[in-house]
Order: structure tokens, then sequence, then C-alpha cells
């Protein structure tokens, strides 16, 4: 099979770590070849963050490039937009609409744009949008928006709900698991 | 069993499996992760040193008692390390000794984007270029036995797509290896007429290890039907050059990037109609070609600023390149901030009241010189805003104008980058004396880097106790009679500190100490919020750069989920406003 490729984007601290962390894992259980790539150090301090996922049967470069992703999962919406090229013809978006400001926009230098999920749809994208914060919150915490997310983009895979909670298991601490399965659901569901 | 495993810790499981006892590093991205994961490993002995050039010295004297020893660090922090390197290659090692360095093409996290082949060949040293996980932990473990074939330290090079991707990898067992110390001056001691008789026996050295990367399994060529191009390439640029081409043209992958095979190049390339070869950063092989006479494309097509990726192969060698949507609307960057409750936000603050020249440093508070803050004058090396604060000061006391000579000068330094070279600086100031004002930011912990423990934090690698370098009666010791401590978190007290040491006469530090937000025995205060009755729409909470804060509807809004209830804000607002 030709190699597919997911970009997580987001902000730093928002959790991209852990997705990335468990769609490997799941993906190598399904007898993928798999390479994912990450940012550490600087630009997680609360900079734009982009972790690249991809699996095939043999996969050489680590990172995506422009026109290429097959689905961009963004844990914020003006992340979408920032890395929207990166996303193949008849790709698919799946987002949060819960924004962020970055600091240009809280000093006043630059403006959010408005109404963005709506703009990457008017350009004919497949978007999939939801309040991941909500469901977070309501699942037991605001951090799990990257699982709820992840709960979402399940639905675009052919694998069983009991592979997605193995790769859960193996990836979230025993404390924090029950609340991420239930993320994980509600964001399926939503 | 496979796993999928970052390059990084596909080096630290190669430590573990060619029997690596000791491990001396500093952090620096992105190289960090390489001990934090050996740590985990009990037979391994980690600690972090206060640089990179006692780590390496530390891991020499381990390799001299009979230990494999290993040293990280990024390409930055070779050059800190590259003294006892140039000459390390003169005496050769005991026991195998190799430095991980890890580049950064596209300065993710650094301050530049040299290319460490440079001190490869620079001290005479072999290196290895492992291209994904797999290599990673294989090449550690040949790096090893180079090492003691050889007499000779091995560089292993990363870069960031190695160091901080995942790909496969799978596990083998632990083999031990101890030497025995023989004492043996005329290798291990070089006075000059020692190093005199060593360094013919180092050319020898290298011109067998240049024979043996002609046959080196590291070194691999991947013949196609299609001869009409030939690729040499290695590191992450192999990766592109596969995504790009797969099977289709002829590639000489080298996984050794130093001493390079003449012979195994020549051929190569007498195979091939055209030669081209696909490096990020210097035209090292390219050069190496050049000079073997060969007609070769490089850096004439390559961009040698920045990292690669496989849409600039593709397109630079005339493939098709995908496009993506675009949306006609301007996008505001997103640099990375000063976390919400980073206790450098208020000393920097409090630097922008004072109208202060800040001499700066490598870390967290870097990102003072962002906007709105925006303080930071210089920003150059670890260490460098102690020194470079005293040759500043004496430059305006020899020939300054009046005006100048008002203007105050800070230099900022962190915990950790203070016991790196920090101190050193300090002792100039000390002993040549200008009225210097040095301020430690004291976190408590390497912050940039991810939390690592440093000699002023009193634990080690383990988070076990360990010794603890006192600050302030170091500073004493070094003959400075003024150092004050304050908490950042209080404006008026940093503002009182600042006023009585700019205008003293003699040299004198502050050390504004406050642990990082970040840190999980931190207690955050209950998050504070904005009165909106009271709140005049001033904006002068917004002075800060505080990410928990923004204007909604013309009124100041805390984030609850981000406001760690450091009151900086609430110190700023001249209505009460801010509550909590």
């Amino acid at each position: 099979m030709q190699t597919k490729n997911i970009m997580i984007v987001g902000v730093g601290g928002q959790g991209s770590l852990l997705a990335s962390k468990l769609l490997g894992h799941l993906l190598l259980t399904k007898g993928y070849d798999v390479k994912v790539s990450e940012v550490h150090g600087m630009s997680q301090r609360g900079g734009s963050v982009v972790t690249y996922v991809r699996y095939g049967d043999k996969v050489a470069s680590p990172i995506i490039d422009k026109g290429e992703a097959d689905f961009i999962v963004s844990f914020e919406p003006l992340e979408a937009a920032r890395w929207l090229s990166y996303l193949k013809k008849d790709g698919q978006i799946v987002t949060n609409i819960h924004g962020i400001d970055p600091m240009p926009v809280i000093t006043g230098a630059a403006e959010y744009p408005e109404n963005i999920v709506d703009r990457i749809k008017e350009k004919g994208v497949k978007t999939d949008a939801l309040d991941c914060l909500e469901i977070a919150q309501e699942a037991g915490s605001a951090k799990a928006v990257n699982v709820v997310l992840l709960g979402r983009l399940s639905h675009y895979f052919d694998f069983e709900e009991s592979e997605w909670m193995e790769a859960l298991e193996a990836c979230v601490p025993a404390k924090f698991l029950e609340m991420n399965k239930k993320a994980f659901e509600m964001g399926a569901k939503a | 069993m496979k796993e999928l495993m970052l390059g990084n810790k596909a080096v630290a499981r190669g430590l573990y499996e060619a029997g690596v006892c000791f491990v001396s590093s500093y952090p620096g991205t992105p190289s960090t992760e390489i001990t934090e994961e050996a740590v985990k490993y009990d037979e391994i002995y980690c600690e972090w040193a206060p640089n990179e050039k006692v780590a390496l010295e530390a891991a020499f004297g381990a390799s001299l008692a009979g230990l494999r020893s290993f040293s990280g660090m990024k390409h930055v922090g070779l050059n800190v390390a590259a003294d006892p390197l140039y000459t390390m290659s003169y005496t050769g090692v005991n026991a195998g000794l190799v430095i991980g360095v890890a580049d950064d093409a596209g300065m993710h996290s650094s301050q530049n984007e040299q290319d460490s082949r440079r001190h490869a060949i620079g001290a005479k040293v072999p290196m290895l270029e492992p291209s994904d996980s797999a290599e990673a932990l294989e090449f550690a473990k040949l790096a090893y036995e180079l090492s003691e074939e050889y007499d000779t330290p091995v560089l292993l090079k990363m870069c960031t797509r190695v160091a901080h991707s995942q790909s496969v990898v799978e596990r083998s067992d632990r083999s031990e290896h101890k030497k025995e110390y023989k004492k043996d001056p005329g290798k291990y001691s070089m006075s000059p007429a020692n190093a005199i008789r060593r360094h013919p026996i180092i050319e020898e050295r290298m011109r067998k290890l240049a024979q043996y990367a002609e046959t080196a399994p590291v070194n691999r060529v991947e013949y196609s039907d299609d001869t009409s191009l030939g690729i040499i390439t290695s590191s992450t640029s192999y990766q592109y050059v596969k995504e790009v081409f797969g099977d289709s043209v002829c590639v000489l992958k080298l996984g050794m990037a130093y001493p390079l095979p003449e012979n195994l190049i020549k051929t190569f390339a007498s195979k091939v109609d055209r030669l081209v070869v696909v490096e990020e950063l210097e035209p090292i092989i390219e050069d190496f070609c050049k000079g073997l006479g060969l007609e070769v494309s490089g850096k004439d097509i390559f961009p040698i600023c920045g990292e690669f990726s496989q849409g600039l192969v593709a397109q630079t060698l005339g493939k098709e390149v995908a496009e993506g949507p675009s949306l006609e609307v301007e996008i505001p960057g997103r640099p990375p901030i000063m976390c919400a409750g980073c206790p450098h936000r208020g000393l920097f603050f409090s630097l922008k009241k004072k109208d202060c020249t800040v001499i700066g440093d490598i870390g967290c508070y870097t990102l003072g010189g962002a906007p709105p803050l925006g303080m930071m004058d210089m920003t150059l090396c670890m260490g460098a805003s102690v020194s470079a604060i005293h040759g500043f000061n004496r430059a305006r006391e020899l020939k300054g104008t009046e005006e100048e000579k008002k203007k105050n000068v800070v230099a900022v330094i962190g915990d950790s980058t203070f016991m790196h070279s920090g101190m050193t600086g300090l002792a100039n100031i000390a002993y040549n004396m200008t009225d210097s004002t040095v301020i430690i930011l004291d976190n408590s912990i390497t912050g940039m880097t991810g939390h690592q423990q440093n000699p002023t934090t009193g634990y080690n690698i383990k988070g076990d106790p360990a010794g603890k370098i006192d600050l302030e009666a170091l500073c004493r010791a070094m003959g400075f009679n003024r150092v004050t401590v304050v908490d950042p978190y209080d404006l008026a007290a940093v503002e009182k500190a600042l006023d009585a040491e700019l205008s003293a006469k003699e040299p004198s530090v502050i050390i504004s100490r406050r642990p990082c937000a970040l840190l999980k025995y931190v207690k955050h205060d209950p998050p504070l919020s904005v009165s909106a009755d009271k709140c005049k729409s001033c904006k002068s909470c917004m002075k800060i750069g505080c990410p928990a804060i923004s204007m909604k509807e013309g009124k100041a809004v805390i984030d609850r989920t981000q406001c760690t209830g450091c009151k900086v804000c609430k110190q700023l607002c001249p209505f009460d406003a801010i509550e909590g």
C-alpha cells in the first residue's frame, strides 16, 4: 500500500505527543511500518507544534511535506489553517473548534481570523469540526482534548474499537485510563 | 520483537547493548533524551555534568579507568567540548568512548546550524551518521567496536529528524566489557614531547579508518537498472531521497561521515551518468568528491541553509511536487512564549520599566526578547552574558558618552547556564572589576530542555538528593559584596533591588529566585479573575505578555485553565480589577 500520512497540529503543551504515541502503537500492532516525527524543546513553549505519523509497507521519510497529508488532526482551528497546504487533495481535517489566541493576537499586533473553520470548509476541504474542549471537560479533564480528537479520528479507520482501547491502555498511565477511555468514546460518538 | 523507538532512545538502547557503564552529558535539544533514556538502565551510571567539556572529560576518565563511556550533547555543546576532543584524538582511549552529538538543521531549538562533521574532520576522529532509529541503535554499538579497535574516540552524529523521530527497532542483549587500566603516560599524558610522538600515529589511524570505510557495511551502494542518476547521501537526507526515488536511481548511502571512502565513491561515480550529493548544511561530501576530481552537483542546486524534505529533494531534482489547499487569510504566527506563571516574566517587566540594556543568554528567558516585553539586546552562546556585560561596561567606561554611561545595563543568565559557563565570566568581573550587575534567573531547574537537574538544584539525574551549590555563597567567595535575592513575583522588591544594584559603584549579583511554574512540586494558587465592572480597559495587565490574559469585548479576561495565580498582573492593575 502507499504510505498514509497523518499530521497532528496544535499548540505546545496540548498533548500531541500522547496522540502520536498512541497512533504509532496502534499502527505498529496492525503490522505496518511506521515513522513518527515529533517536536521537542523550544517549540513546545506555547508555540505552533506539528507531529507527523506515517505508515505503510515501507516508510522512508519521517516527515510529511506540502500536499501529502491524508489527515490533519488539529487541536486548535488556527493551526488547521496554518498547516492546510500540507493536506492532500481530498484529504480530511478533524479539528477542535476551541481557539487559543497566539501572542501576536494577545498583544494586538495581529487579529485572529474570524470563522476560520467555515473558511476552510468554503475551500471544499472535508472538515470534521467539534468542540473537543467541552467534550473533554465533560469526560473529566480539559487535558483530554487529544483523546477526544483521536476518538473522532477513529471514524475514518477500519480498526476495531477494542484495538483503539488496547492502544490507550498501552500509552496512558493507569490512573487516567478510565477518564481517557470515556473521552475517546465521547469523541467517537460526537 | 519489533517496536517503535525514538532515535535518541535507540541510541540509549545501543549504549546498553554495547555494555556502556558510564554516561556524563549536558542537556541540549535535540540530544537530551539519549541520556534521559540511558539513565533508565540500572547497568548504566548516568549524570548531568555542569557543561559538555566537563562531561566529555569525565567520560574520558571513565574510559581510561576501563569502562565503556559516553557523552551526549548538542552541536554547539561540542564546541564547548572541542578542547578535550581534539587532544583525546591523540591519546586515544582505553575502553571505548563515544560522543553523541545532535545537529539541528533548521534551528528548531538552537542559535546556529553548524555542521558537526567539521569537528570530526578537525579533530581527526571518525564519525558515524545514522538515518533512522534502527541504525541509531546499531551504529552506537558499532561505534564502540571501532573505538576500541582503532584506539580512538568516535563521534555518533544525530540530527533533529533522526533524534526526534520514532521508527522500528529490534532489541538484543547486553554484552559486558571492562578493560584494565595500565599506566602509559606516553599515550595518555600529552606533553609536547609525547604529543609529537602521537601525532603520526593518529595520521596512520585515520589512513586505516579510511581503508575500513571502503568496505564498511554502513557505507552501502544501492544500484538501480537506471544509471542516469547517482546520488550520494547520508543521514535523514537518505530517507528523503528514498521517499522520492524509491529504487529507481542509484544511491550511495554513507553511514560513516568521516573518513570518507575514496575508491567506493570513485567506483560509484564511474557507474552513473550524473552524480549528485544530497546533504544538509555544509558541502562536505561534495567537496571531498571535487577533491577527487569528480564532476558533481550539490550546493549549486541544494540550499546550504535550513533542513531538507522530500518535497525539496523532488523539486530540486526535477520531480513533481504536490500542492495543498490554501486560504486567502493572514494567519497570525504562534511563536513560543514564556508560560503562564513563568517567574522570568516579572523580572523582564521590571527590566523594561528601568529601560535596561539586557545582555542575554541561552534558556527559556531568551523568550524575554519576544513582544510585548522585547527585553533582549544580545544572545550569543552559553555563559556569554556574564562575559559580555563586562566588556560592554568597560567599553562604556573607556569611551562612552555621559548619556551612554547613565544607561542601565544588566546581564541575565539562568541557574543551569550560570553553572555551565557563567562562573568564569563572573570571575572576570570580580578580577578585572567593572560595576556590572549580573542577574541569575534561578528557576531551580534546566528549563528549556525539559527539566533536567543541575548543580544548584540539590538533586541528581535520578531525582535523588545530591550535592547542592549555594549560589549566594559562591558569588560572595568570588569577591562580590553585593548579592541580593529577590522573588520575581514581587515586582516592588525586584525594582528596589534593581535600583540599589544599578546605582552601586561595585559589581553585584541579583538572584531572581522562584522555581519554574511547570515543575510538578510547584503548587499553583487559585486562578485570578477580572471584575468586568472595575476593568477600565487600560491594558496595563497586557504589558507582561501573559498567555492567560486577553481582551474580550474591550475587557481583560483571564483564562482559568492557564492562570497559575502568580499575581504579577494584579500588581499592575491601577483599578484593583484583578481579583483572587
